[in-house]
């Protein structure tokens, strides 16, 4: 059993945990995730690590509650426990050695795009960070995201807060004005696929993670295989991160929505973003 | 008396259209009268074929003798001398072509039912009041296993019982390797592998679930924490697949992804929150036990259709007997002879059928079965809405590709001398990990072989 030692809701659908996990606290990196499942009866679902403490032993997760068990996680309180926490799953971002990169989130993406940006602040990186949201009330961690950052540059779709319009606007203005080498978008796959659209004829290299359906998380299953560069690779084992203008977005799309009837609940992270 | 019948007792089964809708065991079991019938079919051979046969050497006649007699303990001690789970075994080992096909009661007629015997006596066991499993005195001396299938769960046994303090690192959230994730409820009740894991336990075994070595922790770490000697058995997991056109179609699925979600989530019973889709047609390719086990399971689901597409003939199928059997009472359509060439997709990528071609026997090949060619121009449309790939697997590469010092071969499987130790000292290894896939009692004989290899090395280091 894994201890939930800290609770706090970001807006209305998102919620960071910090839970007691020592051993995987020793261990992680950057762009890795853990697998969790609340109790007996429930099912496994991945999560990236947002933030680690090695000394303390914790780890924290920030979460969208779209389906069943997300919104049941959302329920529980610190104090309370979860049944398995496994990881760290999936292999650390290899950022490289790039001099200046721009790190951009979409939704509860920014949860994942934050710790990113921060790895690359703290190697030394200059980041130019682009965050976008649907609208006003559902911004998370600006200021965290502004303290790593050169500039944070935010949009809503509906131009509540920040600049009105989506992130690759920002982007397409951005790779006019600066010259990047590295880019990293976490997000719903529309934003991450029409990113690398952007990004691919300016020559960036661009990362995205990539958010499979998964179940054991070690290679075993075969549920969580995507196409990149033509080739089938399992992001559980070989990513979540890949090449951004090699991935069969697509398909992911397509396999991602399979269970969506047995699911029952439509409200999916690309929800927040259309193209 | 010798029963001179020249079949074996039938087992009692739940009828075939009842037991295709619902998960629960299709092979009842005998009972102590039926068991008692079979028994007396023994002859007691002089050189006891059947235990050449025996990857573990039980003393088959010897148990069936006390069968005979009605003395069930005694039986069930007899076994337990080698091996370390009957109930399991006598389930699932491929008994036609161990014990059972040794059997000189075989040449006229059928072989005497050893492996439904060696069921009878371990179920009668697991019947009686639990005798109070005193913890053996520990030596103080840590021993580290990876994994809790049939290899590790052994090896951790043996070691226990000589005194070891023994710690099972398991990725999964639920021990018993594939006697838990891969082979299904109707097959083999998980009841059964959790009592013999309870067992584990009251002798101090303790079990750390949701521990992928490799990533949490390396070998060398736990080396570090004090464990004095490692026993690898983290069996052969990673799917393959065919590489044909339309894998990537959404409905298409490795056996290990479709059994997993139906064995180790529970996604077929109300109130567990995994979810799984109920087809209406689904190709099973493959010969083997995943295949078959993987094709009963879409049937019990509701799938109207379930095929098996097979690219040999019947006589090459890798799949136990009674399996072949079982799946083609519970109306599965084997189509043998042919081989799947692409998935067909709609336009909202879902499978809407596979195309196969039809195969004749060629030469035999490198394994001794004959080659499967394709017929030019035999080409057909198979319509299903699900495919699962049931191909084959092989060792997952997470831990050889952590572990400085250890060598696996070209096939991906750690390479172990005869005492099981691999080329880093004081690290053993057995099991599907090192066989490649293979079968429940390998693996048990393996962890066996191990635990005393690992107690010599132990007694002489320390
Ligand atoms: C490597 C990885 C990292 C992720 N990191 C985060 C994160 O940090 N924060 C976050 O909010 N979300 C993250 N996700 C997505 C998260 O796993 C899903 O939102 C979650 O599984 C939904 O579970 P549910 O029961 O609440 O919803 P469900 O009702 O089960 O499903 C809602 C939708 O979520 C998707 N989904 C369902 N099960 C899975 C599964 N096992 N794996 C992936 N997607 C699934 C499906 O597309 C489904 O339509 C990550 C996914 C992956 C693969
Ligand atoms: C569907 C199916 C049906 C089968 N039917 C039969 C049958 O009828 N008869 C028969 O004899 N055989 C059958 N087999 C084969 C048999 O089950 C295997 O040969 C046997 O289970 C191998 O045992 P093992 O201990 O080597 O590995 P496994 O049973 O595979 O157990 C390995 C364990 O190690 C864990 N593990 C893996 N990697 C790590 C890691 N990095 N860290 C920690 N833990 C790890 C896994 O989660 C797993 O629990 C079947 C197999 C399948 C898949
Ligand atoms: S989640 Fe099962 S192989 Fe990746």
């Amino acid at each position: 059993m894994y201890r939930i030692l800290d609770k706090r809701r970001l807006n209305d659908q998102v919620v960071q945990m910090t839970v007691d996990a020592p051993f995987i606290a020793r261990k992680v990196q950057a762009g890795q995730f853990i697998i969790l499942r609340i109790d007996e009866r429930g099912e496994r679902i991945p999560l990236t690590v947002a933030d680690f403490d090695r000394a303390a032993g914790t780890v924290t997760i920030i979460f969208q509650t779209v389906g069943a068990t997300t919104q049941r996680l959302a329920t529980f309180e610190p104090g309370d426990e979860i049944a398995d926490f496994v990881g760290p799953l999936g292999r650390p971002t290899e950022f490289g050695a790039p001099k200046k990169a721009v790190v951009i989130g979409g939704g509860v993406g920014c949860a994942i795009a934050y710790p990113q940006a921060k790895a690359l602040h703290e190697m030394g990186v200059s980041v130019d960070m682009i965050a976008g949201f649907r609208s006003k009330d559902i911004v998370i961690l600006e200021p965290e995201m502004r303290a790593v950052s050169n500039h944070l540059y935010l949009t809503t779709d509906d131009g509540s807060y920040g600049e009105k319009g989506f992130v690759t606007d920002v982007l397409k203005r951005l790779l006019t004005e600066e010259s990047y080498d590295l880019c990293i978008a976490i997000g719903p796959i529309p934003m991450m696929k029409f990113v690398s659209k952007t990004t691919e004829p300016a020559g960036v290299k661009t990362l995205v993670s990539l958010n499979p359906i998964m179940i054991d998380g070690t290679g075993m299953c075969g549920g969580c295989r995507v196409t990149v560069g033509g080739e089938v690779k399992f992001a559980c084992v070989d990513g979540p991160d890949f090449d951004g203008h090699l991935v069969d977005y697509d398909e992911l799309m397509r396999r991602n929505s399979f269970y969506r009837d047995e699911e029952a609940h439509a409200c999916r992270l690309e929800a927040q973003i259309h193209d | 008396m010798t029963n001179m019948a020249q079949t074996k007792v039938p087992m009692p089964e739940q009828a075939p259209d009842v037991r295709n809708r619902n998960f629960e065991e299709v092979a009842l079991g005998y009972t102590a009268d039926l068991a008692m019938e079979e028994a007396t079919r023994c002859l007691h051979c002089k050189n006891s074929p059947c235990v050449s046969g025996c990857p573990v050497n039980v003393q088959i006649p010897d148990f069936i003798a006390l069968i005979a007699a009605g003395d069930f303990a005694g039986a069930y001690a007899k076994i337990r001398e080698t091996s370390a789970l009957p109930a399991v075994c006598g389930r699932v080992c491929p008994q036609e072509s161990q014990c059972e096909g040794k059997c000189v009661r075989g040449i006229k007629g059928e072989p005497v039912a050893i492996g439904r015997l060696e069921r009878f006596a371990a179920d009668w066991q697991m019947q009686q009041p639990p005798v109070d499993a005193q913890p053996p005195v520990s030596n103080g001396i840590r021993v580290a296993v990876i994994g809790a299938g049939p290899s590790g769960l052994t090896c951790a046994g043996d070691l226990a019982r000589l005194g070891y303090e023994v710690t099972i690192f398991e990725a999964f959230h639920t021990a018993g390797g594939v006697l838990v994730y891969g082979i299904p409820e109707f097959r083999l009740p998980k009841e059964i592998v959790r009592r013999e894991i309870e067992g584990l336990k009251a002798m101090g075994v303790k079990i750390q679930t949701d521990m992928v070595i490799g990533k949490v922790l390396s070998v060398d770490e736990i080396i570090e924490m004090g464990y004095r000697a490692v026993f690898i058995g983290s069996g052969a997991g990673l799917p393959q697949f065919l590489g044909i056109p339309g894998e990537g179609a959404v409905g298409v699925y490795s056996a290990n992804e479709f059994l997993t979600r139906i064995n180790l989530m529970k996604a077929y019973l109300d109130g567990y929150d995994t979810p799984i889709k109920r087809s209406r047609a689904v190709a099973v390719v493959g010969g083997g036990n995943v295949a078959m086990d993987a094709a009963r399971s879409a049937k019990r689901l509701g799938a109207e259709q379930v095929y098996i597409v097979y690219r040999r003939s019947e006589a090459e199928m890798p799949a136990r007997k009674e399996e072949v059997h079982h799946a083609k009472e519970e109306g599965i359509e084997f189509r043998l002879l042919n081989n799947p060439k692409r998935i067909l997709a709609d336009e909202n990528g879902r499978v809407c059928g596979m195309e196969c071609v039809e195969m004749e026997l060629g030469e035999p090949d490198a394994s001794g079965r004959r080659r499967p060619v394709e017929k030019p121009g035999s080409e057909f449309v198979l319509d299903v809405d699900s495919v699962i790939l049931a191909v084959g697997t092989s060792p997952n590469p997470l831990i050889r590709s952590t572990t400085p010092g250890i060598e696996a071969n070209r096939r991906g499987c750690l390479v172990v001398d005869e005492s099981m130790q691999t080329t880093k000292p004081g690290v053993y290894a057995g099991g599907d990990a090192v066989t490649g896939a293979a079968t429940v009692i390998l693996a048990m004989g393996a962890g066996k072989t191990a635990a005393a290899s690992i107690d010599a090395y132990l007694q002489q280091n320390n």
